[in-house]
């Protein structure tokens, strides 16, 4: 225990001994090894000294082979430097060690000792040994340089010679480690279900661990609430039999409250994955929780491909170096930086410190992303669409020849001065309070169904800017007309009603009112008239003294009021109407909220928001996807993921937002 | 977004609107004014049929007298303004034919803007470009009777145009002397800043029927009196259809005749009243509980 691993210790000045260890198991091993007097005390260069009750060992470590996900298991060479005897020290998973061990032996309390761990949830380890003659190991040690060195398919041939050299091993023992769940991870997983986001956990654990560590976490319920149907087989037929079956049962109970879910290993994985793809496809897309246990670190990539090409959008999370692959391979790759290193977090989209904090970035963070972005894109084709469609009107008074009502300056000042700041103020922008959200997390299937951001919503805003652009041009030709037509201070007029509108516009649509919003909106339409002001005092601008001559007119001032009256009227009406008597259900939290009602902890997730008759929200009308059911969210437990030998690593995958519009809930689906 | 606090904001948007409205239609009905198309009527009948010889032959005369009835009393100031419809001062390439340059500091900055008219037999005319090129030159003379009506043509230009775009040195050159004549010729001894006629047309209008001040007129104008205006209808509209007409109006602090603002402050203002009136039904009518989370679709389903 105390020599098979890759550990560094540290010797502290005051003759304290730490352990410097790649994976937590290795550290957990070693910490165990020197607390039953088996301390070892330092290792420089190949020599390791190992202090036992007083007596000093030394050995000279000869080689070592490395930890592959593959082989799951690893060895060192060492060798006694008293005795000169040369020893193989195995430490890997069970499956992977105890196959090997010599005939006869008697492996039969080993795999009950293993069993009995994997229901507690513990991460089990098996050890063994052997001893090796001189000639075996120069012989080997020869062809291991040459695999070690080789250009060619090296990992292979390494690969090739370490088999050589594990078998007939001597078992040791067992070793079982508690692996602590982070803080907060089954409430997390648990709400974040209930927001409608499907959880896959895939990990390097054994089956029995996972099952348990699953049971722990609020992935899976245990009878009777929630069924477990088990993909595992020895050949490739039994395999095939167990996953129709498994899929036969999922297509049959769909419609019963029970939450099902499957297992399947990774050596069942690695066959489904290649022979039978479009079956596993379907099963996927049926179920909402999976584990996946003994996956490698492509087996984890290969599951986030397999669910990214059915439409879902995915979230993988997590802590260890192994998960990288399927980080960079989801949609969205939450790293946690932790005890695991950092490599995790360097390849990750985002990275988070803890498990648990992942609901607040996606619930919180993550839902008012959307809302910001969704008003932000559509707003700024609104507010160019404005003056778009105003500069097409008035060709149809020009003799449709081109003429720009508009002087390049005002263009150009636009887009960048007059109406850009107040939109950027929406970041700040929060159309329910957080606590409002974590009561109520389903309302993230609102943003999953595309709600504030989809053909039906930008039609809503390419008709308010024809709108707004017929009312200003028609009230700009009508009151300027005759003696008070002239060009500049037309084409001034008409701007002035477009910035005034859109001030208003975006004072509606903002959802909360900070300072600096309001700073922003209005600050930014005072800046409008500064800036006017100071290029009508440029006597060689075209635009010589017109703000002033318009200022001082009270007719300008009465059009303005005119038009912003005629322009946010009907939208004013339209919203409110919407609010009060069709509300989405962000209103309704909204409302709530103000009013500071009771609020409702959601018991069951149903989906009748096709029945919020959100005018914005055409989806409603579309026939029912026939794919679309909860979005499987894939998210690795930082619990899990450690670089030990027994490539144990916890990784849940975490299925987000669905691009598929409709996505209903399984349960309506049946309904 | 209550329903009080909505169907506050539509009332009071009612309230101050039609009272607006109201303001600005009192103002638009006190002002007088005086509408008078010429360019048929002037036109002498031998020429009914063909109006375009009769514009382009110079040699026959253009005077022509209109009378016109004064239906309310006009207080002074009067302002005479000549009216042009279809005439498309804002056609993009109109529009750039000039040089704000040449305009301001004289015949050394003729550029390329000037479109098709920047040079005549190699040298520069000043000022260049179609707006100048197409000056209005009608005439028009008020008399009572036998009596004239004085009508004061300075400053009816901006002050700033004036000041800062036209030059004080800078006089006409090489005007109107082409083969296409467009429009009137101008006084090669008054500097630009001067030519106030010049400077009021070259300020494109935005809109194909517009108004341009012509002059002043410091009198009353009794109700029930006629005028005799004495026109020279020099200027050619005839070639693509536009109307000619003389408008002779008061102004209030709102401008000109225009109902448009009244009536529309009117509609809107009454629509608010109706739409807040409307609201407050329905709203007494089919009381919604407000804020409360049961309405949540999940929350319905779920106590069902």
């Amino acid at each position: 225990m105390a020599l098979c691993n890759t550990v560094i210790p540290i010797k502290s000045p005051s003759g304290q001994i730490s352990y410097k260890a790649q994976s937590q198991d290795e550290d957990a091993l070693v910490n165990a090894a020197s607390n039953l007097h088996m301390v070892l005390v330092s290792k420089n260069g190949n020599n390791a000294e190992i202090h036992f009750n007083r007596r000093v060992v030394q050995y000279e470590i000869l080689d070592v082979l490395e930890f592959t996900s593959d082989r799951k298991r690893m060895s060192v060479l060492i060798s006694d430097s008293e005795s000169g005897k040369i020893f193989l020290l195995s430490k890997g998973a069970d499956e992977a060690i105890l196959p090997l061990a010599y005939s006869g032996q008697q492996i039969k309390t080993f795999i009950d000792a293993v069993d009995k761990y994997a229901q507690l949830g513990l991460r089990t380890l098996c050890l063994a040994w052997r001893e090796l003659g001189l000639q075996e190991y120069l012989e080997w040690s020869r062809l291991f340089k040459e695999a070690n060195s080789a250009l060619i398919d090296r990992e292979w041939k390494v690969a090739e010679v370490c088999q050589k050299l594990e078998h007939t091993l001597d078992i040791l023992g067992i070793s079982a480690i508690e692996d602590r769940l982070q803080a907060g991870v089954p409430e997390t997983i648990e709400i974040l279900r209930q927001s409608g986001i499907n959880f896959w956990m895939l990990t390097g654990d054994k089956q029995s661990t996972a099952i348990q560590i699953a049971l722990l976490c609020n992935l899976i319920s245990s009878e009777p609430k929630g069924q477990l149907l088990y993909i595992n087989g020895k050949t490739e037929d039994e395999v095939a039999r167990s996953l129709e079956r498994v899929l036969l049962t999922m297509r049959i109970t769909s419609s019963e409250p029970k939450e099902l879910a499957f297992v399947v290993d990774g050596w069942a994985l690695e066959i489904i994955l290649t022979r039978y793809k479009e079956a596993f496809t379907e099963l996927a897309v049926l179920s909402k929780t999976a584990i996946c246990c003994r996956v490698t670190p492509s087996q984890k990539a290969q599951l986030v491909k397999l669910l990214k090409s059915c439409d879902y959008r995915t979230l993988a999370i997590g802590d260890g170096g192994n998960d990288v692959r399927m980080i960079q391979q989801a949609h969205i790759g939450v790293g946690i930086s932790g005890r695991e290193g950092l490599q995790a977090a360097r390849a990750a989209d985002y990275s988070i410190g803890k498990f648990r904090f992942l609901k607040r970035l996606i619930l919180v963070h993550g839902r008012y992303s959307y809302n910001r972005t969704a008003f932000l894109s559509q707003y700024s084709f609104y507010k160019s669409l404005l003056i778009c469609f105003i500069q097409i009107l008035f060709s149809f008074v020009s003799g449709i020849a081109g003429t720009s009502l508009f002087n390049s300056v005002s263009l150009m000042a636009y887009n960048v001065f007059y109406t850009s700041i107040p939109v950027l103020t929406t970041v700040l922008d929060k159309d329910l309070s957080e606590r409002t959200v974590t009561q109520n997390p389903e309302i993230l299937l609102y943003c999953q169904a595309g709600r504030l951001l989809n053909p039906s919503t930008f039609a809503g805003w390419f008709g308010r800017s024809l709108y707004h652009a017929i009312v200003v041009f028609l009230i700009t030709i009508h009151v300027y007309a005759n003696e008070k037509s002239e060009m500049e201070e037309l084409s001034m007029v008409a701007l002035s009603g477009s910035i005034w509108l859109q001030a208003f516009v975006v004072t509606l649509e903002m959802n909360s009112f900070t300072f600096v919003q309001f700073l922003g909106i209005w600050g930014n339409f005072a800046a409008f008239y500064i800036i006017n002001f100071g290029i009508s005092s440029i006597p060689s601008a075209g635009m010589y003294t017109i703000m002033f001559r318009l200022c001082r007119q009270p007719s300008y001032w009465i059009t303005m009021l005119l038009i912003s009256g005629v322009g946010m009227g009907p939208v004013l009406a339209l919203k409110y109407f919407r609010y009060t008597y069709s509300p989405s259900a962000i209103n309704i939290l909204q409302k709530a909220e103000r009013s500071r009602g009771p609020m409702y902890t959601l018991v069951n997730l149903e989906s009748q928001l096709r029945l919020d008759n959100n005018a914005t929200d055409s989806i409603s009308s579309m026939p029912v996807k026939k794919s679309s059911v909860y979005e499987p969210l894939l998210s690795d437990s930082p619990m899990a993921s450690r670089r030990s030998v027994a490539s144990s690593s916890f990784d849940i995958f975490q299925p987000a937002q669905s691009r598929v519009p409709a996505s209903y809930p399984r349960n309506i689906k049946a309904s | 977004m209550t329903p009080g606090c909505v169907i506050t904001i539509f009332l009071l948007i009612g309230i101050t609107f039609v009272p607006v409205g109201l303001v600005c239609l009192q103002a638009s009905n006190s002002v007088a004014e005086i509408v008078h198309r010429y360019d048929i009527d002037c036109v002498p009948d031998a020429y009914r049929r063909n109006k375009q010889a009769y514009i382009k032959d110079s040699l026959i005369s253009k005077k022509c007298i209109q009378k016109v009835k004064v239906q309310y009393h006009m207080k002074a100031p009067i302002y005479v303004y000549y009216e042009l419809d279809n005439f498309y001062q804002n056609h993009r390439r109109y529009v750039k034919s000039r040089s704000d340059k040449q305009l301001r500091h004289g015949m050394k900055y003729t550029d390329s803007s000037c479109g098709p008219l920047e040079r005549n037999n190699g040298l520069p005319i000043v000022p260049c470009g179609l707006i100048a090129w197409s000056l209005f030159n009608d005439t028009f003379g008020f008399t009572r009777g036998s009596i004239g009506i004085m009508v004061d043509r300075k400053n009816i230009s901006w002050r700033s145009d004036r000041e800062h775009k036209f030059g004080k040195d800078v006089y006409p050159f090489n005007f109107q002397n082409g083969s296409l004549i467009g429009g009137g010729k101008l006084d090669p001894d008054i500097p630009l800043s001067n030519q106030e006629d010049l400077i009021v047309w070259m300020r494109a209008a935005a809109l194909p029927q517009f108004r341009k001040l012509y002059g002043v007129i410091e009198d009353d104008l009794q109700a029930d009196e006629t005028i005799d205006i004495h026109i020279t209808n020099n200027y050619n509209t005839y070639s693509f259809g536009g109307k000619k007409s003389l408008v002779l109006t008061t102004s209030t602090w709102l401008g000109g005749k225009n109902d448009f603002l009244g009536y529309a402050y009117l509609v809107t203002g009454s629509a608010s009243i109706f739409l807040s009136i409307l609201f407050a039904l329905i709203h007494v009518k089919i009381p919604r509980p407000h804020g409360d989370a049961a309405y949540l679709s999940w929350s319905r389903k779920s106590s069902n």
